[in-house]
């Protein structure tokens, strides 16, 4: 099937897949590098943002922890009296503004003074401080986080976001710094607190913006989301609840890494996050919260997808172009192959006129066309010499044909030719070669007895063979007339055919005179083929007759005259070489032999009869092969002196 | 097929009480802690009409740590308040006559509760160790457990938070199933990082939220105490049924109360407490108190001499529902 295309469709299919196999992977790897470069940037701007923003949160933490450490160092190594202390911690708060609030909490009988409960607290409210003891009835501080972790831990810890329910419902964390008493053993007295607000912490991680949509959020030590874009998850749900709610293991995975305290680039398949993301998380050391940016995967390869767009855009572009160039290639060179191909077809029916395409270019093509035009026009040149060849060769050819027919008209063809004649019967057949030949044959009477016959050939074949043969036999016809013997017939031939005989041509011929009252037969032979002798019992026997030479071709020959006296009934057969040389496909000749055993077989029979059957046979036997030579046979049967004297 | 037959026994029921067209009771409800899918029963009961249908207008007041049901109760300010059978039968041993007209919940969910990492595995493991235990009737199971596995612990005071614990403070903490092991298992700990100690596990089942009144209310009006009971368990099944819309009421319930809401929280509470409420999967003892619970708490209190004799069950114990097990 793809054999049969053309060369443009061939040209076009591969250009289009090695150009196209070839932009597919300059496209891969360009999507692949960019998409990696780009994950990289916006990895490394993700954890820088990361990064900073925790710095800047620390900052805050640190100095905000510094306030109750003092105190509590204070607390440890000072003394004061309540009043003192109210005011010290009065102004403490005040002081800092990142404080929102601040507390000293006693153990029982923790304070100078006070019998069971004592832990003075300050807090701003409407840019108000405000005084409030936290030992009630209804607020057992001793059992709260901020004051139980520490005691229980021994050492100072950021208490899990809360909502302030007394002043305005503030989100808050809060520091605490247990204190003891020095002594033989160390003793616990109490805690420091400081309260934080976590509304800056919100417009802190809330101003993060990665991308377009990606944002920031904090998790609490125990997984609470303490910021995030969704109010409604805000200190109401842990990572541990989204990853619950979307059955994401992974999520919970990376929850229990981000508490731990480690830090990570992972990816985010779930659907916990909307869609496919990529998260970069960090701890804030001093509270043990982790930060962490989420940013939807697609926006990160928003610009590599824009890229690979326009990438492949002008890749199926390019290759468009290319595909219209290499159609005008093809084009070029298949439109003249094409015209080419239409114009040999013509030329193939023999239209040597038809108009080539002209060649425009010197190209392969070009060139092609080039020969092809010369080929034409000597192909054109070559037939127009040939037709005239032909025409002047078939003229000379229908001459021929006349020179033949006037040959043949010239031979006697009327049998039987003497009617009125019973004392003698006689035939002849001629079956002419193809071209022009020289046998010939003739019979006539010299006398009211004497019948004069004669077979010959003449050397050669053609036009001088047919005028040498058509000399030969009126010679001969008018030598014998003269009354002479046939020896004498032949040497008086001879002689005038051998004078001036420039280009060498000569007969051989059997002529003899038959007494058609007593049937004796005066014969010369001039090289001719003996004739057989058909006894009346069917006895074949060649006559027997001197050498003779070959008439016309030396001068002063003389022929000797011989005689048989034919009994009634006999006959004679005579024929020239075409007879014996007969030649079928095979390349085999009739011969002599053949010929002397057919004419055997057909005793009994008429002369006619005998002659055409042999002719017959003969051409049966060269089934057609053309013949070099022509064939020719004559018959003489002696009948009886009585029958024609009555 | 018990199901069906249990919500025709009480649909039919209040039927044939009070008939259709009767005027509606006027009666108040107080949960013993804040609004959320421990009380989800009663709230869809309220929400699907089950109390109207039984001839009750009910307001359920809002519980939390300042409203103490048992004082609500004594006092009067409720009609029927939940109450945990140990609370119960301390405050008919201080001579407050009450009924229990439906135990809700059947097995309890007080629990402790330790980290693999402190090489805790067994009771006696918690020999020596910090062990933080709520107040009150909280201490009674875990006291009984100690003795139990003959155990010395330091018991620390527990809060409202199981921060202490998370952070390290503390070995062991008191948890509920259905509260804070959810929110020690969505604060990062996996279920393989704990151990868990199930009183009801150790043959310390004590039978926790049941339907209490005063004696003399009930016995003013026996039908109005049978019916809120019924229409209450009716609630149960149906949000036991309907888990999303149930949860959608209590989620509104929290908002209303103005407490943070965690509706995943709330789902494995409200998964919780079938488990709880219908112990074997089935309602066919739904609402009963059975004897061999009652015995077994009130042995329990008396062996930790908080009472000293407990009334017959029967006069404890009011058969509104039937034991259809029987």
């Amino acid at each position: 099937m793809f054999r049969n295309r053309g060369i443009a469709f061939k040209l076009i299919l591969f250009f289009l897949l090695s150009s196209g196999v070839i932009f597919s992977a300059v496209s891969g790897y360009n999507y692949w590098f960019s998409r990696k470069t780009i994950e990289r940037n916006v990895e490394d701007n993700a954890r820088s943002i990361v990064l900073s923003t925790i710095n800047r949160i620390e900052a805050v933490i640190r100095s905000v922890q510094k306030v109750p450490e003092n105190l509590a160092c204070f607390m440890e190594h000072g003394s004061c009296d309540k009043e003192e202390l109210l005011l010290l911690l009065r102004k403490v708060v005040e002081n800092n503004s990142e404080i929102y609030g601040g507390a000293i909490a006693f153990e029982p009988r923790g304070f100078d003074g006070e019998p069971v409960a004592f832990a003075p607290y300050f807090y701003k409210s409407k840019g108000e401080i405000l005084f409030s003891d936290l030992a009630s009835e209804s607020y057992q501080y001793f059992y709260w986080d901020w004051y139980q972790i520490p005691k229980e831990l021994d050492r100072p810890d950021w208490s899990e976001p809360y909502y302030d329910e007394g002043g305005g419902n503030i989100l808050m964390a809060t520091y605490s710094v247990p204190f003891y008493k020095k002594g033989e053993k160390r003793l616990f007295r109490g805690v420091v607190t400081a309260d934080l607000s976590l509304e800056w912490l919100q417009e802190v991680v809330a101003s993060i913006r990665v991308l377009q949509t990606g944002y920031g959020f904090l998790v609490s030590k125990n997984g609470m989301f303490v910021t995030h874009p969704l109010k409604e998850l805000i200190m109401n749900a842990t990572l541990f609840g989204l990853a619950e709610r979307e059955g994401d293991d992974n999520l919970r995975k990376i929850g229990r890494r981000m508490i731990r305290g480690e830090s990570g680039f992972v990816s985010l398949k779930g659907a916990a996050f909307g869609k496919p993301c990529r998260m970069y998380y960090a701890p804030i050391p001093s509270c043990g919260w982790s930060l962490a940016v989420v940013f939807p995967e697609d926006e990160l390869m928003a610009d590599v997808s824009q890229l690979n767009r326009t990438v492949i855009i002008l890749g199926i572009a390019g290759i468009a172009l290319l595909v219209i160039a290499v159609v005008y290639i093809a084009r070029s060179i298949t439109r003249p192959l094409r015209e080419m191909a239409r114009a040999t077809g013509a030329i193939a029916t023999g239209n040597l006129d038809v108009e080539l395409p002209r060649s425009r270019s010197g190209d392969e093509t070009g060139e092609l066309l080039d020969a092809f035009r010369y080929m034409k026009e000597s192909l054109k040149d070559y037939i127009r010499k040939l037709t005239e060849t032909i025409a002047s060769k078939e003229r000379i050819e229908s001459e021929l044909k006349i020179a033949h027919d006037i040959q043949m008209s010239i031979l006697p063809k009327i049998f039987p030719p003497f009617p009125d004649r019973k004392e003698f019967d006689i035939y002849a057949i001629i079956e002419p070669a193809r071209e022009v030949g020289g046998d010939f044959y003739d019979f006539f009477f010299i006398d009211e007895e004497n019948l004069f016959f004669i077979i010959g050939d003449v050397s050669g074949k053609g036009i001088p063979a047919s005028l040498f043969m058509a000399v030969a036999k009126t010679l001969i016809k008018a030598t014998a007339m003269k009354g002479i013997a046939p020896g004498e017939i032949l040497t008086e031939v001879n002689r005038e055919l051998s004078q001036g005989n420039d280009s060498c041509m000569f007969a051989t011929i059997f002529c003899g005179i038959l007494n058609t009252r007593t049937g004796l037969v005066l014969y010369s032979n001039g090289g001719h083929n003996p004739p057989f002798l058909l006894g009346r019992n069917n006895e074949v026997t060649p006559l027997k007759m001197g050498k003779g030479v070959v008439v016309g071709a030396w001068e002063g020959l003389a022929y000797q005259t011989e005689q048989i006296r034919l009994k009634p009934g006999d006959g004679l057969y005579l024929y020239t070489d075409g007879v014996p040389e007969a030649i079928n496909e095979q390349g085999e000749f009739f011969s002599a032999e053949q010929l002397r055993r057919k004419i055997g077989e057909f005793h009994g029979a008429s002369i006619q009869e005998m002659t055409v059957g042999i002719m017959k046979e003969i051409l049966s036997f060269s089934h057609g092969a053309p013949q070099s030579d022509d064939i020719t046979m004559m018959m003489i049967r002696f009948i009886e002196k009585s029958k024609s004297l009555s | 097929m018990i199901t069906i037959l249990l919500f025709i026994l009480l649909m039919i029921g209040p039927s044939l009480a009070f008939g259709q067209g009767g005027p509606l009771k006027k009666a108040t409800f107080l949960p013993q802690w804040k609004p959320q899918a421990q009380f989800a029963g009663y709230y869809m009961a309220k929400e699907k009409g089950f109390y109207k249908r039984n001839g009750i207008d009910l307001t359920i007041l809002q519980g939390g740590p300042d409203r103490h049901a048992s004082v609500y109760l004594t006092k009067d300010r409720t009609d029927f308040a939940t109450l945990w059978l140990s609370t119960a039968l301390r405050m008919q041993e201080s001579g407050q006559p009450i009924v229990n007209v439906a135990q809700i919940i059947q097995r309890s969910a007080l629990m402790l509760v330790a980290k693999k990492s402190s090489q805790i595995r067994r009771p006696e493991d918690l020999n020596g160790k910090k062990v933080s235990l709520w107040g009150d009737d909280f201490q009674i199971q875990p006291k009984a457990f100690f003795k139990k596995y003959q155990i010395h612990v330091r018991v620390i005071p527990q809060s409202f938070s199981i921060n202490l614990f998370l952070r390290g403070g503390v070995d062991v903490a008191s948890a509920m199933w259905y509260n804070e092991y959810h929110t020690l298992l969505n604060s990062g700990l996996d279920p393989e990082d704990l151990i868990t100690f199930l009183f009801h596990e150790h043959g310390l089942n004590f039978p926790e939220d049941g339907i209490y009144t005063l004696k003399e209310n009930f016995k003013k009006d026996p039908a109005l105490s049978c019916s809120f009971a019924r229409a209450s368990l009716e609630g149960w099944l149906y949000a036991f049924s309907h888990t999303e819309e149930t949860l959608d009421i209590v989620v509104r319930q929290m908002l209303q109360a103005k407490i943070p809401v965690d509706r995943i929280h709330q789902k494995w509470m409200l998964t919780r407490m079938k488990e709880l409420i219908l112990p074997g999967g089935t309602p066919t003892a739904m609402g009963v108190l059975q004897p061999t619970d009652y015995d077994r708490v009130a042995q329990e209190l008396k062996r930790a001499g908080l009472i000293r004799r407990s009334s017959d069950l029967n006069h404890f114990f009011v058969r509104c529902v039937e034991d259809v097990s029987k």
